[in-house]
């Protein structure tokens, strides 16, 4: 068998994007600057020159009307639409549509309706990028019931969870970490399919159970790398989709390890880190030897200056630290 | 432009249509206040031609997105109305299981997108109904309700400037009822008419009097057929009234007695309707009389079918949430 290629994660999903558009032709693209442009971070280049403005549409900065008309477009079951929503801080001028719309269709309906769609959005911090531009929030979206949540974070996982989620015929919020466009990694050139709902042990360890998330799953690797030079056998679990969640991974690891550490880029209170903390709470908790450990931000507005940013982001060495504290 | 000769069937259809509405209506409100019909009900009475003359121009076929204000578009859509009553009480047999009430009755299999709880929520989504269309060679349309609330909204100027720079086969019809809940449209914008604001986003838009079925019809006709044509979306403001409050309820402080009298007694969409067909003698009022007794029937055993319909079960809340199911935990339990 020969080298699986490396590629990045933003080609990657374009892969996924290309190979679902060249298969359906109800999947469509809405977003700005998804077309000419390619994307703000690229994700989407060639895909308008291949399949067109009929498939491929650069729209206005109307965000609350796009994610609309993938709505409608949805209900109808005419198309599969994946819109674009270029930060996903900007779901502010758009939640309405998100939340009480695309969430909640099929329940208010009593079960009629399909919106088979997907909200694509980059997300988290590390580029200077201030308040507005960095935050991951996916707490947020998998705090509302009716949305499926999926932070790939590497370029296999990227490609495969957004074939599963296109595929989906449940809105999915797919969050990709701008800090990982530009991360290599090896990608099957066909289009296998990861479902949603099941975490990747990305290290398998004993003593110590880390969850982490997106780009915290490369700091969190790097931990568990150095401290097995010590005899610190660590295990590192990328549940990859938020909702559904792969609790039993989770679970069985912690009752394995008996120790938790969440490491998680999204704010710290009434968070996935406190989520996963809880489920250790009140499924482990005669296994558990020593506190749960949460490596978060803290709760305040992502600051701009390189300086504080790098502060507030979790780091490999609060991670290593956390890990030294419980064992 | 000649006025479009429209068949004896489609004016009774019409008027028909219309009584439905109101008889609907008016028995829905006495259930409200016996209460038998919970949460939060919005009338469409005195507002019935608007959505009668705009749905006598689709086939079952097209889509229309609709309001909280929203029976009066499913009934003349075609919506059953055994399970819009039912689920009017919160019944299983409901059009939405009992899972959405009033502002969420719902029937996709002819077109209706559903009511919506947020004002001008539905509006983006006639247009994607539309983009479906397009992108499928289809030769439907999609009709968005909405009222002049929501044509402050951003989804009112976001949608309509999609489907304009898209050309896509929608039309808007904004029922201006005069007041946002209790603001009065003069105190909402500056303009005239909501259909001002079709220019700033380059489409044909008209102004109706909301109360003339007839009227309604023509404009909706009109831009229903440039829509099928591919001539891309207008603008209908549909000029209208409700002779009930905004909820059931609503007390009304923000208008007369004597504004609400005068828009009875002159501006009865029926009644205005019924004179025209009683001159063109297309209606007695032996039929009329015999129409508003079948209507009535209709809904009282709409009413009995809900009545004896059973509850939905505990275990029903768990359900519907997602389409597609999955490994791991979807949908977290009690």
């Amino acid at each position: 068998m020969g080298m699986v290629r490396k590629i990045s994660y933003a080609q990657a999903i374009n892969e996924a994007l290309d190979y679902k558009l060249s298969k359906d032709k109800k999947v469509i693209m809405i977003g700005e600057d998804i077309g000419t442009f390619g994307g703000t971070f690229g994700v989407t280049a060639g895909l308008l020159d291949k399949y067109g403005p009929e498939r491929i549409y650069d729209a206005p900065i109307a965000e609350s009307g796009q994610i609309g008309v993938a709505i409608g477009a949805a209900a109808t079951g005419l198309l599969r639409p994946v819109f674009e929503l270029m930060f996903i801080d900007f779901f502010g001028v758009c939640m309405d549509q998100i939340y009480n719309q695309a969430a909640k269709m099929r329940y208010m309906f009593g079960g009629k309706a399909k919106i088979s769609m997907v909200i694509r959005a980059a997300g988290g911090a590390g580029m200077g990028a201030a308040a507005q531009h960095s935050q991951l929030l996916h707490s947020m979206f998998s705090h509302l019931p009716g949305l499926k949540v999926v932070v790939p974070s590497t370029p296999s996982d990227a490609k495969g969870l957004l074939i599963s989620s296109i595929e989906d015929d449940d809105p999915v919020v797919f969050i990709e970490h701008k800090g990982l466009y530009a991360v290599k990694g090896p990608v099957p050139e066909e289009p296998q399919r990861i479902p949603l709902g099941v975490a990747d042990v990305k290290r398998e360890g004993k003593d110590i159970t880390i969850v982490a998330t997106a780009a915290m799953v490369y700091k969190s690797l790097e931990v568990a790398t150095k401290l097995y030079k010590e005899g610190i056998s660590i295990e590192v679990i990328d549940p990859r989709s938020i909702v559904p969640l792969d609790e039993n991974t989770i679970v069985n690891s912690i009752k394995k390890t008996g120790r938790l550490v969440v490491v998680d880029e999204d704010y710290p209170r009434a968070s996935f880190a406190t989520d996963i903390a809880a489920i250790a709470a009140s499924k482990c908790f005669k296994e558990l030897k020593s506190p749960v450990k949460l490596v978060t931000p803290p709760a305040t507005p992502i600051p701009f200056s390189p300086a504080l940013e790098k502060e507030w982001i979790p780091s490999v060495e609060k991670i290593e630290k956390a890990v030294r504290e419980i064992l | 432009m000649n006025k479009p000769v429209i068949s004896e069937e489609k004016l009774l259809w019409m008027y028909e249509t219309m009584v439905k509405i109101r008889v609907h209506e008016e028995r829905a409100a006495e259930l409200f206040a016996e209460n038998k019909v919970p949460g939060f009900v919005h009338l469409y009475v005195g507002e019935e031609a608007v959505a009668t003359g705009v749905v006598a121009n689709l086939k079952k076929e097209d889509f229309i997105s609709s309001t909280h204000r929203g029976h009066g578009h499913y009934i003349a859509k075609g919506g059953d109305i055994k399970a819009s009553m039912a689920e009017l009480f919160g019944k299983t047999t409901g059009c939405c299981k009992g899972k959405g009430g009033s502002m969420h009755i719902v029937d996709l299999s002819i077109g209706e997108l559903g009511a919506n709880g947020i004002v001008g929520g539905g509006i983006p989504h006639a247009v994607g109904a539309a983009m479906g269309i397009k992108l499928n060679g289809l030769d439907d349309v999609a009709v968005a309700f909405f009222g002049d609330g929501a044509s402050n909204q951003q989804n009112f100027h976001e949608g309509i400037n999609l489907a304009a720079i898209w050309k896509l086969p929608v039309v808007f019809v904004c029922e201006n009822n005069g007041y946002q809940i209790s603001l009065p449209y003069s105190k909402q914008q500056i303009i005239n008419s909501v259909a001002e604001r079709g220019k700033s986003y380059g489409i044909p838009a008209v102004s109706v009097d909301g109360q003339d079925v007839m009227a309604v019809y023509e404009v909706a006709k009109e831009a229903i057929e440039r829509a099928r044509n591919g001539e891309g979306p207008s603008l209908i403001e549909a000029k209208t009234y409700r002779f009930r409050g905004h909820f059931e309820g609503d007390p009304a402080i923000y208008r007369t007695k004597k504004e609400l009298e005068w828009w009875k007694e002159n501006k009865d969409p029926i009644i205005i309707f019924k004179k025209l067909l009683l001159e063109k003698n297309i209606l007695s009022e032996d039929d009329s009389a015999l129409i508003q007794k079948k209507k009535e029937e209709e809904i009282e055993e709409a009413v009995k079918f809900a009545e004896s319909s059973p509850w939905p079960k505990k275990e029903d809340i768990l359900k519907d949430v997602f389409s597609t199911s999955t490994k791991g935990v979807l949908v977290w339990e009690w």
